[in-house]
C-alpha cells in the first residue's frame, strides 16, 4: 500500500506539472503579455519598458521556471486587473465556489443513487424506463440554457427565487441544480450498472437464501458493495464540476473562482487565467489522487497490479 | 444444402438480423431520423431558409412567432433584435453546429485513435507515455482552458474547432486503447504475426476493422459533446463571433430580452437540445447494436 500511494503520488506530482507547464506555454505563447498590460494605444517605448521591467523578454523557459518557483511557494504573481495577489484572490473566491460545489455534489448524489437503486432492483420496469429517460434528457440540456430557463420561471413567473448574487443561501438553490444534474446521470447510470452486477453476486443468492430480510440484503450487502466505483465517479465528477462552474457562476453572478475565471480572461489578466488554471487542474489531481487511492484499499486487486 | 448455401444464408439471416436491431431499437430510429433532418436542413440551407440570415431590418425588430397573436406568416419564428429572421438563423445555425460538431470530432477522432491504438498494441513505455498524456488532458479544465485560447487567438469557426479537436480526444484515446488491447490478444493477430505482416499491415488489416465499432460510437457521442460547449462558448462571447447565426450565440442575444420574449431564447435552446438529444440516442443506439454487451 505504501509503494502503491508513493507511486500514484509521484505520479500526480509529476502531472501538474506538465499541466502547468502545458498551460503557461499556451498562454505566454499565443499572446503579448506586455502588450495586454499596457493596453492597446500605448506608445512602443511603454511597451518595452514594460516588457524588460517584468522580464517579459526573457526566454520562456526561465520565465516557466521564475514562475513556478515562486508558484511553489503559494505566490501565483499579480493580477493586471485587480492589482492585488492571485493567490489571495482565488482563495477569497474558492470560498463560494466551494460552497456551490458541495451542494451540487450532494443534490447530484440525492437525486442519482436512490433512483439508480430503485432502477436496479426492477430492471425494464416503469422507474427504471423514467430513470433512464431523464438521464437521456439531462445528458443533452446545455446548463447555460437551463439556467436562464429556470430563472424565467422560478424567478420571474413564480417569484420564488433570487435571480442573481451571492449574498443568501437562496441564491446558491438554482446555481446547485444547475450544477448538480449535470453530474448525475453519470453517477446514476454508475450505481445501477454496479447494483444490477452485485445484485446477481452468489453472495446475495446465499444472503437471501438464509432467510435475510429484503432491506438487509439490499442495503447492506448490495449497496455497499455496488457504491465502490460510484465513490471515485463522484469524486472525479466533483473535479470536473468545478469546470462547470464557469458557466453557472457567470449566469447566476455568483461571485466565486468560475466568475473570476470568465472575468479575468475577458480582460487578459493572464495571471490570474494561469493561477485558476493551475488550481482547477490541482483540485482534479488531488482529488482523483485520492479516489485512487481509496480504491486501492478497498480493492487489494489494484495496488498489486 | 451444400457448404456454401447454408454459408450464404448464414450471412443473410445475420444482416437481416442486424437490420432487425436497427429497426426494432427506437432510440436509434428517433435519434437518426432527426438528426438526418438536420443534416438535410443545413445542406438545403440557402434554398429553404424564407429569407437573409444576415439582413437587418430595423423596423421589424422583435416580431414574435406566429403563434403569438402579435406574430405573422411572413416571420414564422418572429425576428430578433436587429429585425433579422430567427427561423433562417436557426436553418443556417444548425450549418453552425454541425460543421464545429463534426470538424472537431475529425480533429480529436484523429489524435485519440493514434495514441489510443498506438498504446493498446505496443504497449510498454508507448502505453505508459499515452497514458500519463490522457491523464494529463483529463486534468485540465476544458471550458477555462478554451475560453482562455479563444479569448487569446480570437473566435472564429476555425479556432473553436481546433481548439475543441485538440481538447476532447481524451475520449477516443481511453476507448481506443482498451479496444486494441481486448484485439491484439486473439489468435488471428498472433496468426498474422507469425506469417510475417509488418505492423502496418496488422494495424490496418486485423485490428482497425475490429475497432471501428467502438470508433463510431464515441465519435457520435464526441460530436454532440463538442456541438454543447461550442454553444457554451458562443454563449459566454468566447466562441463563434457575431453576425453568425450560431444557437448559443442566439441564446446569448436574446438573454437581455428573456423576461419579456422568453421565446427567443426558448427556440434556439429547444433546436440545441433536440439535436444533441438526437445525436447522443444515434450513438447510444449503435453501441447497443454493435455491442450489446457494453450497454451499461
Amino acid at each position: 500500500m505504501l509503494y502503491y500511494t508513493l507511486k500514484r503520488l509521484g505520479l500526480a506530482g509529476l502531472v501538474a506539472l506538465t499541466v502547468s507547464f502545458i498551460s503557461f506555454g499556451l498562454l505566454y505563447i499565443s499572446s503579448d503579455p506586455a502588450i495586454a498590460m499596457a493596453g492597446e494605444t500605448a506608445s512602443d517605448a511603454d511597451i518595452e519598458a514594460i516588457r524588460q521591467l517584468y522580464g517579459f523578454d526573457r526566454p520562456i523557459l526561465v520565465q516557466y521556471f521564475d514562475w513556478l518557483q515562486r508558484a511553489m511557494s503559494g505566490d501565483l504573481g499579480k493580477s493586471y486587473y485587480f492589482r492585488t495577489d492571485v493567490s489571495a484572490l482565488i482563495a477569497e473566491r474558492l470560498s463560494t465556489t466551494m460552497t456551490l460545489g458541495v451542494s451540487a455534489i450532494t443534490f447530484a448524489i440525492v437525486l442519482s443513487v436512490p433512483l439508480g437503486v430503485a432502477a436496479a432492483i426492477r430492471p425494464n420496469s416503469l422507474i427504471d424506463r423514467i430513470a433512464l429517460f431523464l438521464s437521456v434528457m439531462g445528458q443533452a440540456l446545455p446548463s447555460f440554457w437551463f439556467a436562464l430557463m429556470l430563472i424565467v420561471f422560478l424567478s420571474v413567473s413564480l417569484r420564488l427565487l433570487p435571480t442573481s448574487g451571492s449574498d443568501t443561501w437562496q441564491h446558491f438553490i438554482m446555481p446547485t441544480i444547475v450544477l448538480g444534474y449535470y453530474a448525475a446521470p453519470a453517477i446514476m447510470r454508475l450505481t445501477r450498472t454496479g447494483m444490477l452486477e452485485v445484485l446477481s453476486a452468489d453472495y446475495i443468492r446465499t444472503a437471501r437464501a438464509k432467510g435475510l430480510r429484503p432491506r438487509v440484503v439490499l442495503f447492506k450487502h448490495a449497496l455497499r458493495n455496488a457504491v465502490i466505483p460510484v465513490v471515485s465517479l463522484t469524486a472525479v465528477q466533483f473535479g470536473f464540476m468545478l469546470g462547470g462552474s464557469i458557466v453557472v457562476e457567470t449566469i447566476f453572478a455568483l461571485h466565486g473562482a468560475g466568475f473570476l475565471a470568465w472575468e479575468s480572461i475577458t480582460r487578459n489578466d493572464l495571471p490570474t487565467v494561469q493561477g485558476l488554471i493551475l488550481v482547477f487542474s490541482l483540485f482534479y489531481i488531488v482529488l482523483t489522487f485520492f479516489a485512487d487511492l481509496l480504491n486501492a484499499w478497498l480493492d487489494p486487486r489494484i495496488r498489486i497490479n | 444444402m451444400s457448404e456454401i448455401d447454408s454459408e450464404v444464408l448464414e450471412s443473410q439471416t445475420k444482416s437481416s438480423a442486424f437490420r432487425r436491431r436497427i429497426l426494432g431499437h427506437q432510440g436509434v430510429m428517433i435519434g437518426a431520423a432527426i438528426v438526418l433532418a438536420a443534416v438535410l436542413i443545413a445542406l438545403s440551407a440557402p434554398f429553404i431558409a424564407p429569407h437573409d440570415p444576415y439582413y437587418q431590418d430595423l423596423l421589424n425588430r422583435l416580431v414574435p412567432p406566429v403563434w403569438d397573436s402579435r406574430g405573422s406568416w411572413e416571420h414564422i419564428l418572429g425576428t430578433d433584435h436587429l429585425g433579422r429572421d430567427y427561423l433562417s438563423r436557426l436553418i443556417y445555425g444548425a450549418r453552425i453546429s454541425l460543421l464545429i460538431g463534426v470538424g472537431a470530432a475529425l480533429i480529436s477522432g484523429l489524435i485519440g485513435t493514434v495514441l489510443g491504438v498506438a498504446a493498446g498494441y505496443f504497449g510498454g513505455r508507448v502505453d505508459m507515455v499515452v497514458t500519463f498524456m490522457i491523464t494529463v488532458r483529463l486534468s485540465m479544465p476544458v471550458v477555462l482552458v478554451a475560453l482562455a485560447v479563444v479569448a487569446i487567438v480570437g473566435g472564429s469557426l476555425q479556432v473553436v474547432i481546433m481548439v475543441l479537436g485538440f481538447l476532447l480526444w481524451d475520449r477516443f484515446a481511453v476507448v481506443m486503447r482498451s479496444s486494441t488491447l481486448q484485439i491484439r490478444s486473439m489468435d488471428y493477430v498472433a496468426a498474422a504475426q507469425a506469417v510475417g505482416c509488418s505492423t502496418t499491415r496488422i494495424l490496418t488489416t486485423e485490428i482497425m476493422p475490429n475497432v471501428v465499432n467502438n470508433l463510431i460510437v464515441i465519435a457520435t457521442l464526441e460530436i454532440a459533446h463538442a456541438i454543447i460547449l461550442e454553444a457554451a462558448l458562443s454563449f459566454l462571447g468566447l466562441g463563434v463571433q457575431p453576425p453568425l447565426p450560431s444557437w448559443g450565440l442566439m441564446v446569448s442575444e436574446g438573454k437581455d430580452m428573456m423576461l419579456f420574449e422568453p421565446w427567443l431564447i426558448t427556440i434556439p435552446g429547444v433546436a440545441l437540445f433536440l439535436l444533441v438529444l438526437a445525436i447522443n440516442l444515434l450513438g447510444d443506439g449503435a453501441r447497443d447494436i454493435t455491442a450489446p454487451e457494453n450497454r451499461n
